[in-house]
């Protein structure tokens, strides 16, 4: 399991390499770039610009040195968009912002969900059921956009107790709102995935035998049943997880958290070359990582897995 | 409390106003009204700014942070007139090419160091520098400061620039074309000084809040990205003693649905009214919606370059599109925030500007309709031969709303069809830039308040001319009106060629559509180019 | 209705065991067993409704989608909810266009965008996720390592791009939603196979000298369908989702036309300003396409189910 750790760790190198690369491409590719504006700038203009972000250097040329720069200096450059910033600097803001209000909505929606989904599946076509069910629905119904607008509407205009957005060093006051907009969702879809798994494995041969035997259920279900249930609750959260630790760009625009999440949709949407860069360097680094944690998982919930 | 005796209260009441709120607590000096305890000003801003630095700051949300952190040679009052800053006056010689700042003595920066013309020279020679590469580097140029082009296109050293120090309390700017508006141009930014020693010593850092020195009546005190800044009161600031406002927060709030809640809940002393949302907050708030005119146009237009479509190139099809749109539908029904309907490119708001005679302005929208199926019948369109064309617009919901109707007007009234196409900003702007279209949605606002900064648009030669229209007349009407005393009869005639020739279609004239909390004193609605400065506001006690 | 259904359950695994007996095969199986989920079954006559709603609801309508009724547009708030007076069965929208004739078009375009865009995931994502976790090694290694890569690479410039090399398209919208879809479905099939070509039964096949690409669709593949399935029913209102953002970048469905996912977006925004209907009617089609997913991919998963026979 070590050396396979390692080998997957080492492996990570060439695959972040070529995600920069590819990524590097298709920013280069898109039309527009990070000082078209409504106000096109006087080509002198635009050629100090260009001079003074290297821009005018062949793209081959500029990966290099941007690449350079990172692993010489870990700089990933400045950010085009805000001038008085540069990447290391947004990426230290915003992440911690995301990786709060991420990690805790991350445990509010597998926690309730996987809950709401074993207690569905274990009381197969009762009112627990249907009840967990149709909470599943309702959470998968109300997509954050809806969710925001509500939120805000109830909390903070009619009942006025929380703030109706901002950050402030992350009080719990101005978490909540994120936090569930964010959550419910996920919470929908996993409990769903839960249900089905675990239904299928109560079905399933061994634990059917393990019944027969006369365990009691609740033994039945902790030693036998959850963990096969994971699986494919594991696959769907690896994802889930990288996704809500940089962040969503509604709750961003909706609460104006500060997160990371907005830069990843809007340093595209704005060219911010360097921004667009670093935060997907940040994402795709993440998401190795998770899936190798995932992988791990998967041996420890079935030992049987071989790669 | 219920056990405390009234008199008790009041008297620790006042005892607390008396410590910690006594400057502020108190009467306008002007006005006489009573002033509210707590002068914090906060309002909603749509996107982080893009920058502090005021030689760089090229946002709207960014300008008005700097303008209140810094202090240019003029300041601007409610009306837009220009008022002494950090220059008590100035003295122009007769061929208007060199002018003399003289600067007042008292003025400090934040670190209690005063305020010398060499900041404004360092200033003026770091906005040219190719070095620091400032997007407004252009300004310096329009401003015809002697040498600017040159040293911006890296012909010449910055120490070139004309623009000298003989003394700490004399600017001198000399100029390569006589330039009667110069004077105004000082409030802008990029003209603002910067501290030389702070920035050399933290470089882009410089801006940070536990760095920055600034010479306003404000300074940085707080700043997370994306969500809040936070100016406080510059004691240092000369005329620190008239300013009432202690502390303005400028929120992000990228949603401006949600940014209205926030408004309605008390979190906010200022935001804009979504369209269409204005005449039921004016019935139930009518102290608190107000709306005004904005020095910007709304327009679209017709690509009349090599790659456009032939049809546009009849001028009895532009004119005839233009005729058929009912803008007091498009003013009232889905703006509805009180916005002037256009048939001219440029703002009647525009300073010195008349509004000059045009034929479709006078007509009623029936009468419009039927010349337009005239026009369109003359061009050979019917019924049996329907016109047929793109528009593009960027995604936005006003923007589609406005296309949707225009589109929908063509179709019922001429039978036209349009075909409507969204894009997302930097593809739109590509895509429009590239004359890669055939209709598109375009709108400008004034980099100064005089009609030039819109007609320009629609020469020959300018760069923001994405229909390529070309009028040899036009061109040499406004070459002629740089140099004129008298631009009033020009500018007309150039509206009128427009109007014959329509190779835009004007649809409205912008508005700040606002919801202005009522115990904010002294907005300065009458300043179309909406410079305001939070030291001339004040809160009113309720 | 949920009471009969347990019964239903019952009375069709009875059937199918006795099915076993006979040694039908398994789609018929399936199919019989999925025609005795009662609630499975009622979701399937609503989805009907719905699809027949869409193609004979345009008949009953008044106004076209795109009509702006001059009349009502400066008064929406006050004079542009349902009625049948002005023959805005459903209200209007904000610029007052008949959002009865808006809702049957989006929920058109937003069914087939679902059902299109989970599918394509559905097959692309299970073939990948399949092949990589069986073949394992190497294979799997690098097969993944393309997956974590096109994860993190920026959605929008893909869509960005996509638009640019290909316009503007209905066909080259789903290809960007199918894009962006198959790559959790890969993961998900992956790991199940992982864990499945493990048992027994698999060994048991190999050893018994079966080929591996009939191992693969013969006895990993039914065992995968289960998940499969229920992950591309949660797939469904995703995409209908993912539609609005990505014909915000421009590639996809342009106005006139619309689709739940911009319906939606829009009424949630002004669902503040007297206009909750705009958000209601378009919220209604949606939540039912959801929740007729839902016991559609149950009943399938509990029909596919081979463990059951």
């Amino acid at each position: 399991m070590f050396a396979y750790t390692l080998r997957r760790l080492l492996g990570a190198i060439p695959t972040i390499l070529l995600l920069i690369t590819a990524a590097f491409f298709l920013m280069h590719a898109a039309p527009g770039g990070p000082f078209t504006s409504e106000r096109k700038l006087p080509p002198e203009v635009l050629a100090n610009i260009q001079a003074r972000y290297g821009l005018d250097q062949p793209l081959w040329k500029q990966l290099w040195d941007y690449l350079t720069n990172i692993v010489l200096h870990f700089d990933f450059g400045p950010s085009f968009k805000f001038k008085d910033r540069d990447v290391n600097d947004i990426i230290a803001q915003g992440f911690p912002i995301s990786l709060t209000y991420g990690t805790l909505a991350f445990l509010a929606a597998s926690i309730v969900g996987i809950a709401l989904g074993v207690t569905a599946a274990i009381r197969h076509n009762s009112w627990v059921d249907y009840t967990a069910v149709s909470l599943g629905i309702a959470a998968q119904a109300l997509p954050n956009f809806i969710m925001g607008p509500i939120l805000i509407l109830t909390f903070t205009l009619w009942l006025g107790v929380l703030p109706g957005g901002g950050w402030n060093g992350g009080q719990w006051q101005y978490l909540i709102m994120p936090v569930i907009a964010l959550s419910t969702s996920y919470m929908g879809s996993i409990a769903r995935i839960t249900r089905s798994s675990m239904l299928e494995v109560l079905n399933s041969n061994f634990i059917r035998t393990a019944r027969a035997k006369g365990l009691p259920v609740r033994a039945v279900i902790w030693r036998h049943a959850l963990k096969p249930t994971m699986l494919p609750v594991i696959s769907y959260l690896g994802p889930v997880f990288v996704y809500v630790l940089t962040g969503s760009v509604f709750v961003d625009l909706y609460f104006s958290t500060g997160g990371l999440g907005q830069a990843y949709v809007g340093s595209a949407l704005s060219r911010d070359y360097a921004v667009l860069l670093g935060v997907t360097i940040l994402y795709g680094v993440l998401t190795v990582f998770v899936n190798l944690i995932t992988d791990l998982a998967y041996a420890w919930f079935d030992p049987k897995i071989r790669y | 409390m219920t056990h405390m005796s009234k008199p008790l209260v009041a008297a620790l009441l006042a005892g607390t106003m008396l410590t910690s709120q006594a400057f502020a607590a108190g009467t306008h000096p002007v006005t006489g009204e009573a002033l509210a305890d707590d002068q914090t000003f906060t309002y909603r801003v749509l996107d982080e700014h893009s920058s502090l630095d005021p030689q760089v700051v090229e946002d709207v949300t960014g300008s008005e942070v700097v303008r209140d952190l810094f202090e240019g040679l003029m300041n601007q009052d409610a009306e837009g007139n220009l008022v002494p800053g950090v220059a008590t006056g100035y003295e122009a010689s007769d061929d208007k090419t060199e002018y003399t700042f003289t600067l007042r003595d008292n003025a400090k920066w934040s670190n209690g160091e005063p305020v010398v013309a060499g900041d404004f020279v360092y200033a003026w020679r770091r906005a040219v520098n190719p070095e620091l590469s400032s997007p407004y580097s252009w300004f310096m140029e329009l401003m015809s400061i002697e040498n600017a082009a040159e040293i911006i296109a890296g012909e010449m050293p910055v120490e070139e620039l004309g623009v000298s120090a003989p003394d700490d309390q004399t600017l001198v700017v000399k100029l390569s074309a006589p330039l009667p508006y110069f004077p105004q141009m000082t409030t802008h930014a990029t003209t603002f000084p910067a501290p030389q020693k702070v920035i050399e010593e933290f470089g882009t850092d410089w801006t940070k809040p536990e760095n920055i020195v600034s010479n306003g009546a404000y300074v940085l005190t707080e700043h997370m990205p994306m969500e809040r800044s936070v100016r406080e009161r510059n004691e240092m600031y000369w005329d620190n003693e008239s300013t009432i406002i202690d502390r303005v927060e400028a929120l992000v709030i990228n949603d401006e649905n949600v940014a209205l809640t926030r408004y309605m809940a008390g979190e906010l002393d200022r935001t804009e009214i979504p369209a269409g949302q204005f005449p039921r907050l004016k019935a139930e708030m009518p102290e608190e919606a107000v709306s005004f005119p904005r020095l910007c146009n709304y327009y679209y237009t017709f690509n009349l370059s090599e790659s456009g479509p032939e049809v546009f190139k009849d001028v009895n099809v532009r004119k005839a599109l233009a005729l058929a749109v009912d803008r007091k539908i498009i003013t009232e029904n889905i703006l509805a925030g009180g916005q002037p309907q256009a048939f001219t490119f440029t703002p009647a708001a525009t300073a010195g500007f008349e509004v000059p005679e045009v034929e479709m302005a006078s007509m009623t929208q029936a009468e419009r309709d039927e010349m337009a199926r005239e026009l369109l019948a003359e061009a050979g369109y019917g019924p049996d031969n329907p016109l047929k064309f793109s528009m593009i617009y960027n995604t936005s919901d006003d923007h589609k709303k406005i296309a949707v109707a225009l589109s929908q007007m063509w179709k019922q009234k001429l039978g036209v069809e349009a075909e409507l196409g969204n894009m997302e900003w930097k593809v739109f702007l590509e895509e429009r830039g590239n004359q890669n279209f055939e209709l598109a949605r375009g709108a400008w606002c004034g980099d100064y308040n005089e009609a030039s900064t819109f007609l320009d648009l629609l020469t020959s030669p300018s760069g923001y001319n994405d229909g390529k229209y070309s009028n040899a007349r036009v061109d040499a009407l406004m070459q002629e009106a740089r140099t004129a005393s008298d631009t009033g009869p020009l500018y007309t005639e150039v509206e009128q060629i427009l109007a014959e020739e329509m190779p835009v279609i004007p649809i409205y004239h912008y508005a700040g559509v606002y919801m202005l909390d009522s115990d904010v004193g002294n907005w300065p609605v009458d300043n179309v180019e909406q410079n305001w400065y939070s030291k001339d506001l004040y809160k009113i006690a309720e | 209705m949920f009471g009969r259904s347990e019964k239903s359950v019952a009375l069709a695994e009875g059937v199918a065991a006795s099915a076993e007996v006979r040694g039908r095969s398994l789609w018929r199986d399936a199919r019989e067993r999925f025609v005795r989920n009662r609630a499975a079954m009622v979701c399937l006559a609503v989805l009907g409704l719905i699809v027949l709603f869409c193609i004979l609801g345009p008949l009953f309508a008044v106004w076209s989608n795109e009509e702006i009724d001059w009349v009502i547009m400066g008064d929406v708030r006050g004079s542009g909810g349902p009625s049948l007076e002005t023959g805005h069965f459903f209200g209007v929208d904000e610029l007052g266009r008949d959002l009865y004739s808006r809702t049957i078009q989006a929920t058109t375009t937003s069914l087939l965008v679902g059902l299109i865009g989970a599918s394509m995931a559905l097959v692309v994502g299970t073939i990948y996720g399949l092949v990589s976790g069986y073949l394992g090694g190497r294979v799997d290694a690098a097969m993944m390592r393309v997956v974590d890569i096109l994860l993190a690479i920026p959605l929008t410039l893909v869509i960005i791009l996509i638009l640019v090399i290909a316009g503007r398209s209905f066909i080259v919208l789903f290809l960007a939603l199918g894009a962006v879809s198959w790559l959790s479905m890969a993961r998900i099939v992956r790991g199940q196979t992982l864990a499945l070509k493990g048992r027994e039964f698999i060994e048991a096949a190999r050893a018994g000298g079966v080929g591996e690409v009939k191992i693969m669709a013969r006895h990993i593949l039914p065992n995968l369908l289960g998940v499969v399935i229920v992950y591309a029913s949660l797939l469904v209102p995703e995409m209908i989702l993912a539609e609005s953002f990505i014909s915000f970048l421009g590639l996809g469905i342009s106005e006139p036309n619309t689709s739940l996912g911009s319906l939606i977006a829009e009424g949630a925004g002004t669902m503040a300003y007297g206009t909750i209907w705009q958000l209601l009617f378009p919220l209604f089609f949606y939540v039912t396409i959801i929740i007729t997913m839902f016991f559609i991919g149950d009943g399938l998963r509990d029909a596919l189910d081979p463990k059951d026979r």
